[in-house]
This record gives structure tokens, C-alpha cells and sequence, in this order.
């Protein structure tokens, strides 16, 4: 009776009902009053977000989700990019728990709010990072930096900078790249383009796509590039491209946005993986960067990272930090204090960083290795088709060139679990689980027919 | 002739583009943030006798800021953890169930129906714009009203829902208005989000009273209005944990479905970690987990997933049953001192012979008192007396200690007799 009545259709009982209210109640109160009340008092009457639909599960974390469910002893996880021992456990670097001592045992340490731009002492040392002790912006003190929530909110809080104070609306992505760029972007205020990047056929570089695309956009377009260690691909310019990109990106007047998620995991050098970086700052253009040291330091879950934009003069970068606090402050107030000092502490002790570099060297030579393990098994099997790429890709990730069918095939026959564009996590295989990804790509690759992307 | 010309101009616009200036020339400096500036300058301040009375973190009787005995245990508790991973977007899930527990009550049926949707949040902050963009997407065309005064008109701004203002302070009082805040929620359109504070209101630490929420929470009823609750001082205003959650089981017993922002940065002394939870009370489990999904959505171009640091603590506390009765006495202390400090105040200020009427020192609750001070007045008291506090006439009385309580009252008297 009370459903129908909701819908605004009443029943022979609620008229009657509601012609007994309206005279029992000096306010004439109609029935909606009553059956209200009624049901209020045993449950809620209707939802104003009862239209919301359930999202749609993040692709790359649906992926750990299927894994987890898989009883199977023999499934490997080539998901998300988190950084796994031969053993396949998560790592928390050494250093990061000396780090963690010293903060646990410091009893004058207190959690008030950083300011809005967060720990001073790690902007300073996370600029240094990337730019270089020595670089020139960073000496003539014409670089703002703001700490950020990792490289997500370092992109985000720039994202929404550039869409209040640039004259451009435009931010070009390359095709393809990582998945939460584009709602990054486009959440951020700005319109979101892509440029060609990876070419399917060589499984490297589109250059001259890359190189016509960027051409053609329209001048002082925001041009997001990752500075090394490309996600999902792992396919990175060579140093001669980037010098070719650099002449083109400033000849057009166009401003680069880099990010910058892998510094000192994709080459093993801290300073190799900031070349391109570098570069742009060197011919004294501006530039923005946003850092994560969420892998280079295994506190993904910390999300420490920050944002530097590289300004032509010490006041401007004044302002411009000025008004990045504009933008955080409704949006979280001050970034978290944790993660941050962590960092700051490691890169701030020169025993510390000296120990820190050689941890992620041993990262980052151990994904070669299984770069270099994986190539072999392949061919010592006798798998059809140039699988060259796989040592030339570089970084965590690589696109292995295997279309969605076979990626189902993989997963359903062998248990392995990658997403559907062909990424696999190079740092979620080891020695044990390299034979096993390799019989399973001979039999997608032999089994079902070999469609060129 | 005119082709070189042309192309004269354009070689002059594009060294204009190329200039030393560069793209940001244009960019002017931001305001100071109102708020933390007042600390910058104190801190800037040589002066022996400074007070600073500006930002709101609590300080003990020595002026100290203070890191709570229940959180250095459970930090001893969780270092050296293996565990540093991504949380899912939607945060600690266990952090969430026992934030969520100590906002509506162990037995709250809304908890016992599973329809609740919560995900862990960057703070109160954080909490609120989630709610902002999440309003913004599903509820496009409505308003949000928010009172006078209050500091959250920048997030509703970013996140493009217009904002409308409600009654909230009567300064001839220092009390609510609230018969002006009833005659705007009845006239605000039928579904309008409102915000309200939960406990101990920021800035002014004026509460309506129970009756009063009552009432209130009838008249949201009749309009169908949507309550969303920032509640950043639970158990820091009262004491009790129970008590400062009063409005929010008010509304939740009278069926509506509100949503609520907590904040741990004051009552568990996280400030800087960023601890916070928005949960939103749904029709169904169903339900629930679509609007969950939903704020993850939100949250993932916005930072991905939160820190985990702080979370872990408030979970490690929540959830030991030893530690959160000390986190609860700990809680009290820090509210007790804040009232004693309001009855010194306000005896120091009647002791000088003041003529004004000081009774809203001890009416007000929590961190905040809102003095009445005019901002000449204020400006006064940091000029002459090395006193530091927002310009509104916001004073911390988490700043004000035994030490320091009569010198303050001195100062006080001094630019408003």
C-alpha cells in the first residue's frame, strides 16, 4: 500500500486515510506528510543520489582483483606496477626504514600541518633531484615547487594551474599512456588530445608521427611527455629524438608538462633517466614537472611527489607559487607530512642517498635481467615474430605486442594476469615465473593466429 | 613590400612569445591565506611576550604542541611494517568501518544495514571536496548553502556548485541567529545541500542546542533538504565522543540521509597527516556500493589513493580497545583544558572591570572563540600587544595557557574598553 503511495498513486485505504488526517490536523497535513513520517521511522523514504550508478572497475586494479580470486599455484600477477623481489614480495627499501627510525625515535617531531605547499626541505631536494644540483633554474631560484600527492596530484594540481592561469586550453597525450592521465587532464579543466607515440608495427617509436602531431597543434599547446620509462610501453626516445622534440616543442612555442615517474628506475642512473628533463631546462625555456617517488622509493601508499614549474624569473616563480596554494588549498589544505619527510631525510644524508642509489640500481638491474631472461626463454623457443623489443623497451613496464585474445588466452589456459593492451609488469616476473610466461606466450602466439596490431 | 612587413611583425610577436618574460609574466600574486598567515608572522616576531591565538592546533599549558601518548604507541606499533603499498582508491577499508562506527554509533542500524558508503579522505578538506565534485556531477543544478561565517566557500568554488550563504551568527548575541537560520532553510529551494558543522562551529564555537537541532533537523525534513555534516572536533568540543556526535544521530534517527566529513587532525593530534573519512548514508547496500564506487572515481584523478600513514594509526587506536580508552581520556583532557582556559579568560576580562559582556567566552565551545573584537581592534592587539589572530576576531583558545591568560585578557581590555 505505502509503495504505491510513494509513487504518487494512492490506494482506496490511503484516501481514506488521508481524509481522516486532513481532519484530525488543524494544518490540513496531507497524506505525503503522513506516509512519510511512517516510513521514515522504519527506513528512508527515497535517496537523492538513488540514480548514481555503479563505476565501472579501474582496469589495471581489476586486474590484481581477478588475480587474487584465482586459486590456481601457478599464477603469475603482470599487473599493476608495483615493484616485486624475486621472491615476489613487495620491498620496503632499507633506507626507508632507517629513514622511518630516525623520524620514530626524533620525540621532538611533531604532525602539525606542513604549509600549503608542503615540507620546504623536501621541495628543495626533490627540485635538485630531477633538475640537478648545479641547474641553472634551480641557482637563479626560478622554479616553484609545491609538494603533491605523488605523481597523480603533482599532474592534477598543475592540470588545474595551467586551466586558471594559461592561455591554452589544450593538453595533447601520447597514444597510448598512462590510463589516469586523460580524467587528470580533462577533471583538471583542460581538453585533451593525443599525439602518436607508439607504433605497433616496430613496437617502438611512431617518431615521425610523434613529430608531425606535435607540429600540427596549434602553438603553445601543452604537451605532456614522460620523462623517461614510458607507461605503458616502455618505449622511450632516443637521445637524438629528444633533441629533435626539443627544438620542435620550443620552435612552436609550446609549453611541456613532464612526468616524471621513474627517475633512477628505468636506466639504473638517477641522472641518466633526467637527461630529457634537463634538456628543456638547459635552453632556458619553461617547463612543468611532476615527480613520484613511489616507486624510485617503494612508498607508493605514502604519496609523496611534487610539482616544479621552471619560470623565466625568480618573481614570477614568486607568484606562481603563490597561486598553486590557491589551488590546494580546497582541494586537500597541505599535503601529508610522512611520506615527505622520508624522502626528505634520505635525500638530505649523503650516506643515506649513496645507499639509496645503489638499492634502486639493484631495482632497476634486476628488471633488465628479466628483460634479458624473458628474450632468451622466447627464443629458445622458437616463438615466430622479432621480440627484440623486449630489451629495448625500457622501465617497469612492457607492451609485448599480444592482442586482447591472446592476452585471454593467457590468462584463462596459463593463469597469467596482464591487462588487455599487452602491458606486463617486468618487475612482477623472476627467474622462477620467466619460463612459465614465456610457454604461455609461444602458445597464444603459435596457438591462435598471429594478428598484427 | 607588405609580405616583409608581415613578416616582420610576426618574427616581433613571436619574440614578444619568446620573451623574458615567458608564459607566467601575467600571473599575480595570491592573498595570503588569511588563516596561516597569522602564524608566518608571528613566527617573524621577536617580541618575549608574543601570543599566538591565530591557527587552530592545540597547544598544552607550556604553548607546546603535543603528540598524543595513544599515537606514539600505535606508531611504535606499526613501524617496520611490510606493508607501504597503494590503498585502494577508496582508501583503508578498516579505517573507514571504525571511522564510521565513531561518527554514527556502534549500533547504529545504518551500520547494521550496510548502507553506508565511506572512503577515506585527505582530511575534512578532502572530505568536503570529494562530497563538492561528487555533488557537482550527480546533483548538477543544486545550491549549497553554507553559514555565516564559515571557511568552506573556496571548495564549493572549485568544484563549480554555486554557493549560497545562511544565517548562522548573530553578532549582537555572539549566539546563533537562529531564528534567521530557520527562515533561510525555509526558504532556501526544497533539496538544497546545506552544510553544517557538527560541534563547536569554525570560526565562532557556536553550537544550536539540542532543541534546537531538533528543529532544525524537522524543517530539513519538510524541505527536503540534503544535510552534510563537517564534523573536524568530535570528542574535542565536549569532552565526550557521544555528545559532540549528537546532531548527526539527531538527523540519522529522524531518517535523513546525510553525509559526513570527519576530520582526525584535532582530536587525535594528525594534523599533518591528513587523516580524514566522507561517508554518505544511502537507501540501500546497493546503493552504498554504487555511490562508494562513485567518490572513487573522483578521488582517482585527483591523487589516486590516499596516505596510509595516518590512517594506520587512527585504525591501530580505533581498534584496540586499550588504546582508544586512552585516546578518549587523552581527547578529554585536551577539551577540559580548553574550557578552563575559556573560565580564566572570561574571569581575567571581569576581573579587569571590563564593561562588555564576556559570557559568549564560556558559551562558545571548542578551539574557537569569536571575541567580537572589531578588526582595528585586532589589529591593535598585534601592533601594541604582540598578540597574533585572524582578523575576523577568531581567537584560538587552544593557544591560551595559564601562562599567558592574563596577559591576553590585559590586552583584550586594553583596545576594547
Amino acid at each position: 500500500m505505502m509503495e504505491e503511495g510513494r509513487k504518487g498513486r494512492y490506494t482506496s485505504s490511503e484516501r481514506r486515510l488521508q481524509a481522516l488526517v486532513q481532519h484530525l490536523s488543524p494544518s490540513g497535513s496531507s497524506l505525503a506528510g503522513v506516509v512519510q513520517m511512517e516510513v521514515t521511522a522504519s527506513g528512508p523514504v527515497g535517496s537523492v543520489f538513488e540514480h548514481v550508478e555503479q563505476a565501472p572497475e579501474d582496469p589495471i586494479l581489476g586486474v590484481t582483483v581477478a588475480y587474487n580470486k584465482d586459486p590456481s599455484p601457478i599464477k603469475v600477477n603482470l599487473g599493476v606496477g608495483a615493484y616485486r623481489t624475486e621472491e615476489g614480495k613487495p620491498v620496503i627499501l632499507n633506507v626507508v626504514r632507517k629513514a622511518e627510525e630516525r623520524l620514530l625515535a626524533d620525540r621532538s617531531r611533531y604532525k602539525e600541518y606542513l604549509p600549503i605547499t608542503g615540507l620546504a626541505d623536501f621541495n628543495k631536494l626533490s627540485a635538485k633531484l630531477i633538475f640537478g644540483k648545479e641547474s641553472p633554474a634551480l641557482l637563479e631560484k626560478r622554479v616553484a615547487t609545491a609538494q603533491c600527492l605523488s605523481g597523480t596530484g603533482s599532474l592534477r594540481v598543475g592540470a588545474e594551474f595551467l586551466a586558471k592561469h594559461y592561455f591554452q586550453r589544450l593538453v595533447f597525450l601520447p597514444a597510448p599512456t598512462w590510463g589516469n592521465h586523460h580524467k587528470i587532464f580533462s577533471n583538471g579543466g583542460l581538453t585533451v588530445k593525443t599525439y602518436r607515440y607508439y607504433d605497433p608495427r616496430t613496437r617502438g617509436l611512431d617518431y615521425q608521427g610523434m613529430v608531425e602531431d606535435i607540429r600540427a597543434a596549434p602553438s603553445g599547446s601543452l604537451i605532456l611527455l614522460h620523462a623517461c620509462a614510458h607507461n605503458p610501453t616502455g618505449v622511450d626516445p632516443t637521445p637524438e629524438q629528444w633533441e629533435g622534440l626539443r627544438q620542435l616543442i620550443r620552435n612552436k612555442r609550446h609549453l611541456p608538462f613532464f612526468d616524471s615517474a621513474y627517475q633512477g628506475f628505468a636506466s639504473g642512473s638517477l641522472d641518466l633517466d633526467a637527461l630529457a628533463v634537463r634538456s628543456f631546462v638547459a635552453d632556458g625555456g619553461e617547463l612543468l614537472v611532476a615527480q613520484s617517488f613511489a616507486k624510485n622509493m617503494g612508498l607508493y601508499g605514502e604519496r609523496v611527489g611534487s610539482l616544479s614549474i621552471v619560470c623565466k624569473k625568480e618573481a614570477i616563480a614568486t607568484h606562481v607559487e603563490s597561486q598553486l596554494k590557491l589551488v590546494i588549498r580546497p582541494m586537500y589544505s597541505n599535503p601529508p607530512i610522512h611520506g615527505a619527510s622520508i624522502v626528505a631525510t634520505i635525500l638530505g644524508d649523503s650516506e643515506l642517498y649513496a645507499e639509496w642509489t645503489i638499492e634502486l640500481k639493484a631495482m632497476a638491474n634486476r628488471i633488465i635481467s628479466m628483460r634479458h631472461q624473458l628474450h632468451s626463454a622466447i627464443q629458445a623457443r622458437g616463438t615466430p615474430g622479432d621480440w627484440t623489443h623486449i630489451l629495448k623497451q625500457i622501465g617497469m613496464f612492457s607492451f609485448t605486442g599480444l592482442n586482447r585474445e591472446q592476452v585471454a588466452f593467457m590468462t584463462k589456459e596459463y593463469h597469467i594476469y596482464m591487462t588487455s593492451d599487452g602491458r606486463i609488469s617486468m618487475a612482477g616476473l623472476s627467474s622462477k615465473t620467466v619460463p612459465h610466461l614465456a610457454d604461455a606466450i609461444h602458445a597464444a602466439v603459435t596457438g591462435l593466429s598471429f594478428s598484427r596490431q | 613590400m607588405a609580405g616583409r612587413a608581415i613578416a616582420r611583425s610576426n618574427m616581433r610577436a613571436g619574440k614578444r612569445f619568446m620573451s623574458t618574460a615567458g608564459w607566467w609574466s601575467h600571473v599575480t600574486p595570491a592573498p595570503r591565506d588569511p588563516i596561516l598567515g597569522v602564524t608566518e608572522a608571528f613566527l617573524a616576531d621577536t617580541h618575549p611576550s608574543k601570543v599566538n591565538v591565530g591557527v587552530g592546533a592545540y597547544r598544552n599549558d607550556k604553548g607546546k604542541p603535543v603528540v598524543l601518548q595513544c599515537v606514539r604507541e600505535a606508531e611504535r606499533r606499526i613501524a617496520g611494517s611490510k606493508f607501504m603499498e597503494y590503498l585502494p582508491m577508496g582508501g583503508s577499508v578498516k579505517f573507514t568501518e571504525f571511522a564510521i562506527r565513531l561518527a554514527y554509533g556502534d549500533e547504529a542500524d545504518v551500520l547494521n544495514d550496510k548502507r553506508v558508503a565511506s572512503v577515506q579522505t585527505l582530511s575534512g578538506t578532502g572530505a568536503c571536496r570529494l562530497f563538492a565534485d561528487f555533488q557537482k556531477r550527480f546533483k548538477p543544478e543544486s545550491l549549497v548553502y553554507i553559514p555565516i561565517p564559515t571557511c568552506h566557500h573556496n571548495i564549493w568554488r572549485d568544484a563549480r556548485v554555486e554557493s549560497r550563504l545562511f544565517r548562522y551568527y548573530d553578532p549582537a548575541t555572539k549566539g546563533l541567529d537562529f531564528s534567521g537560520l530557520m527562515e533561510d532553510v525555509k526558504n532556501a529551494p526544497s533539496g538544497s545541500f546545506f552544510l553544517l558543522h557538527a560541534c563547536a562551529h569554525n570560526p565562532t564555537g557556536v553550537d544550536p542546542s539540542e532543541e534546537q537541532w531538533k528543529e532544525i533537523s524537522q524543517l530539513f525534513k519538510e524541505k527536503g533538504h540534503f544535510p552534510l555534516f563537517d564534523m573536524a572536533y568530535q570528542g574535542f568540543a565536549s569532552g565526550d565522543t557521544e555528545k559532540d556526535g549528537q546532531a548527526i544521530r539527531i538527523f540519522m534517527n529522524d531518517g535523513h540521509q546525510i553525509a559526513c566529513g570527519q576530520s582526525f587532525a584535532k582530536n587525535m593530534g594528525l594534523y599533518g597527516q591528513r587523516v580524514g573519512c566522507l561517508s554518505v548514508i544511502c537507501s540501500t547496500p546497493q546503493e552504498s556500493v554504487a555511490v562508494k564506487s562513485q567518490l572513487q572515481q573522483i578521488a582517482r584523478p585527483m591523487y589516486s589513493n590516499p596516505p596510509l600513514h595516518g590512517a594506520e594509526i587512527v585504525s591501530t587506536i580505533l581498534s584496540d580497545p586499550e588504546l582508544k580508552d586512552l585516546w578518549h581520556k587523552e581527547v578529554k583532557e585536551m577539551a577540559d583544558r580548553i574550557i578552563s582556559m575559556r573560565e580564566a579568560l572570561r574571569f581575567n576580562l571581569e576581573k579587569l572591570g571590563s564593561k562588555l559582556n564576556w559570557q559568549h567566552v564560556t558559551d562558545q565551545i571548542g578551539m574557537f572563540c569569536y571575541s567580537g573584537l572589531t578588526e582595528e581592534q585586532v589589529d591593535r592587539l598585534t601592533r601594541e600587544f604582540h598578540v597574533y589572530l585572524t582578523r575576523n576576531g577568531r581567537i584560538s583558545m587552544a593557544g591560551v595557557t595559564t601562562g599567558n591568560v592574563e596577559y591576553l585578557a590585559n590586552a583584550v581590555h586594553e583596545v576594547s574598553k
